[in-house]
């Protein structure tokens, strides 16, 4: 059973009196457990992709069902209840909040659940301990190094234990031994913990690490889908 | 909320510079706010302070004021006799028949002639209204040209100060004695003997009666037997009603300067809140992107910055209120509409008072934050994380 089911689908933006397509007709689906990396040039819609299948953004047509629910049709209100709940997004720039300590960054995603205090605590520092910075939980992003900063954004991305993980180039501005950690760490969620994840690239070397490989040019598939399994 | 409390409080003490001016607006408001409202507030308690709840005051049944009733001196004895009017221990009937009139004084401020309400009292208006102490020298002696002053009185008026003459009505009285009254009215006037009073200025009678009564539950047997005496077309007020009533006019006034001014000075504060809550958004945007795509509600982004408006509001009202205190106590005066004579009174800064001064604040962050909360909520979220 596909855990994303993407049929047909076209993102075009208005921009003015112009209508710029940046997906066309695009038809992917994603079985559950599955490490998937999507590279492509530049300005080929990959963040774009991404941001529909996390419900960040709608497609001009088509369908798309993950877990078997189709989010083109929620609510703005259901689908960010939605998000909450399934999709756990990694971004290129970690996006961590500057004035909050690394643990309350994990926390954040906790604050939606009706979790109690004590088992937020257990959970962020579950979470913090399987990306290995149990003990920078005070610690405010600028303290920490852009690799650990990015460790911190995945252990925010996983601690609501989502369907699936998305990650818009979470290597794109580390260094090769820090990206080398983070891609071993997604390596790990989608074998150990048999997470789902899509990851958006550019670096073939990070794209290897993935299971299969799609690419995306002009804002259509080009390739088969390679398998290195 | 944890997201308000911890998020956008330490957001806001980022830019510590636009906060504290936007703050220190909202306090300047608050501020005046208080302040002026602390004027109608101390105008108001000196009123009601004048009024018992064990005194009853008579008027004629259509006067609104002591100063245009009417109560003639063969009424006095019939009143008197009534029931419900306590006795001192000689069996006299603790009555004081009225009558204020206004004379001219030099202000001692500005030398310029300023009203000041002279009431003639009977002999035993010091039983009745029990709250008057003489603090220099001794009471009139009923009968002759001697007067007591009001502390106010004493220091806003020129000539009337311990042992001096004062001319007025065709004849020279002599201050005798200095008196207070728990910051109440009286402490803006000049008392003597009304029954030298009444031909002083060319009078028949009495404006008022005021008398104690047995009891302040017989209020209503006295109002009803009054009201049956054919012989009495007069009514009787509880005493604090009464003065309750007296500075409704003048208490209004203020009211609604004060409520024009603060109106006027709270646009000015709630555009400096509306464009710092804009500034904090647009600052904010990615964070903003960030936690929608973690899952955070619309609504929850509109609280959350609503509540950082309010909060950083409410910062300015604690400084507005703490800056307006210094005048609480402060003496000033201000023309009684009531009775068309200086009455001299203190700021009062009450609970209540600082209260609504906070509640105003947070009104202020509300309105100023409102709009920039929902643009902040509508930002659509895609485009928010592209921002850098
Ligand atoms: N919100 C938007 N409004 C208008 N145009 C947009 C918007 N988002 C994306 N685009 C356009 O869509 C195209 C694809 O953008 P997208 O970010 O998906 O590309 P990408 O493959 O992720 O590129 P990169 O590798 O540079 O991140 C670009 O031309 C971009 O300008
Ligand atoms: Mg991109």
């Amino acid at each position: 059973m596909a855990l994303i089911d993407l049929r047909d689908v076209s993102k075009s933006y208005r921009r003015d009196a112009l209508e710029i397509p940046v997906l066309n007709g695009v038809t992917i689906t994603v079985p559950a457990g599955d490490f998937m990396g999507l590279m492509g040039p530049s300005g080929s819609g990959k963040s774009t992709l991404l941001n529909l299948l996390a419900g960040i953004d709608r497609p001009t047509r088509g369908s798309i069902r993950v877990a078997d629910t189709e989010i083109s049709s929620l609510s703005e209100r259901a689908l960010a209840g939605w998000r909450a709940r399934h999709i756990g997004f990694i971004f290129q720039l970690y996006n961590l909040i500057p004035v909050l300590t690394a643990f309350e960054n994990v926390e954040l995603p906790l604050l939606l659940t009706s979790l109690s205090k004590k088992q937020r605590r257990d959970h962020v520092m579950t979470a913090l301990g399987i990306v290995g910075l149990g003990d920078r939980e005070k610690h405010y992003p600028r303290q920490l190094s852009g690799g650990q900063e990015q460790r911190v954004a995945i252990a925010r991305a996983i601690v609501t234990d989502p369907t699936l993980l998305l990650a818009d180039e979470p290597t794109g501005d580390l260094d090769a031994r820090s990206a080398g950690e983070v891609l071993t760490l997604l390596q790990r969620l989608n074998r150990e913990y048999n997470k789902t994840i899509v990851m958006v690239t550019h670096d073939p070397h990070a794209a290897e690490r993935a299971v299969h490989v799609l690419h995306l040019e002009k804002g259509t598939l080009v390739e088969q889908v390679e398998s290195r399994a | 909320m944890g997201l308000v409390s911890g998020y956008n409080l330490r957001s806001m003490l980022v830019r510590k510079g636009t906060a504290a001016m936007t703050a220190m607006g909202i306090a300047m408001v608050v501020a005046v706010f208080v302040m002026t409202l602390a004027i109608a507030q101390g105008f108001r308690s000196t009123l009601v302070a004048s009024g018992s709840t064990g005194n009853a005051i008579v008027l004629r049944k259509s006067a609104t004021s002591e100063t245009v009733s009417a109560v003639l001196k063969n009424q006095l004895p019939i009143i008197e006799s009534m029931a419900q009017v306590a006795r001192d221990g000689d069996g006299h009937p603790l009555a004081s028949p009225e009558l204020v009139v206004i004379i001219s004084l030099p202000r001692i401020s500005d030398g310029r002639p300023a009203n000041v309400p002279l009431r003639g009292v009977g002999p035993r208006a010091y039983e009745v209204r029990d709250t008057l102490q003489i603090v220099e020298g001794r009471r009139f002696v009923p009968g002759t040209r001697e007067i007591n002053v009001g502390r106010q009185a004493v220091g806003r008026f020129r000539g009337l100060t311990f042992g001096s003459d004062v001319k007025f009505g065709g004849a020279t009285w002599k201050v005798v004695g200095i008196f207070t009254a728990d910051d109440a009215s009286f402490e803006s006037e000049v008392w003597g003997d009304v029954d030298l009073m009444m031909p002083a200025f060319q009078r028949g009678g009495y404006q008022s009666v005021t008398v104690k009564l047995s009891d302040p539950a017989a209020f209503s047997s006295f109002d009803v037997a009054m009201g049956a005496d054919p012989r009495l077309d007069l009514k009787p007020q509880r005493e604090r009603e009464y003065y309750e009533g007296q500075s409704e006019t003048t208490g209004t006034l203020i009211r609604v300067f004060a409520t024009f001014v603060t109106a006027i000075l709270s646009i000015g504060a709630m555009f400096g809140a509306m464009n710092t809550m804009y500034a904090a958004v647009a600052y904010r945007t990615r964070e903003i992107g960030t936690l929608r795509a973690l899952g955070f509600s619309r609504l929850r982004i509109v609280t959350a910055f609503l509540a950082e408006s309010v909060a950083l509001a409410l910062i300015g009202g604690v400084i507005g209120c703490i800056l307006a205190l210094p005048v609480h106590g402060l003496s000033t005066g201000a023309m009684n509409m009531a009775s068309f004579s200086e009455l001299a009174f203190k700021f009062r800064i009450t609970p209540g008072l600082l209260g609504g001064g906070l509640l105003f604040a947070a009104i202020m962050g509300g309105i100023g934050g409102l709009l920039p909360a929902i643009r902040a909520a509508r930002i659509p979220v895609a485009r928010a994380l592209r921002e850098i």
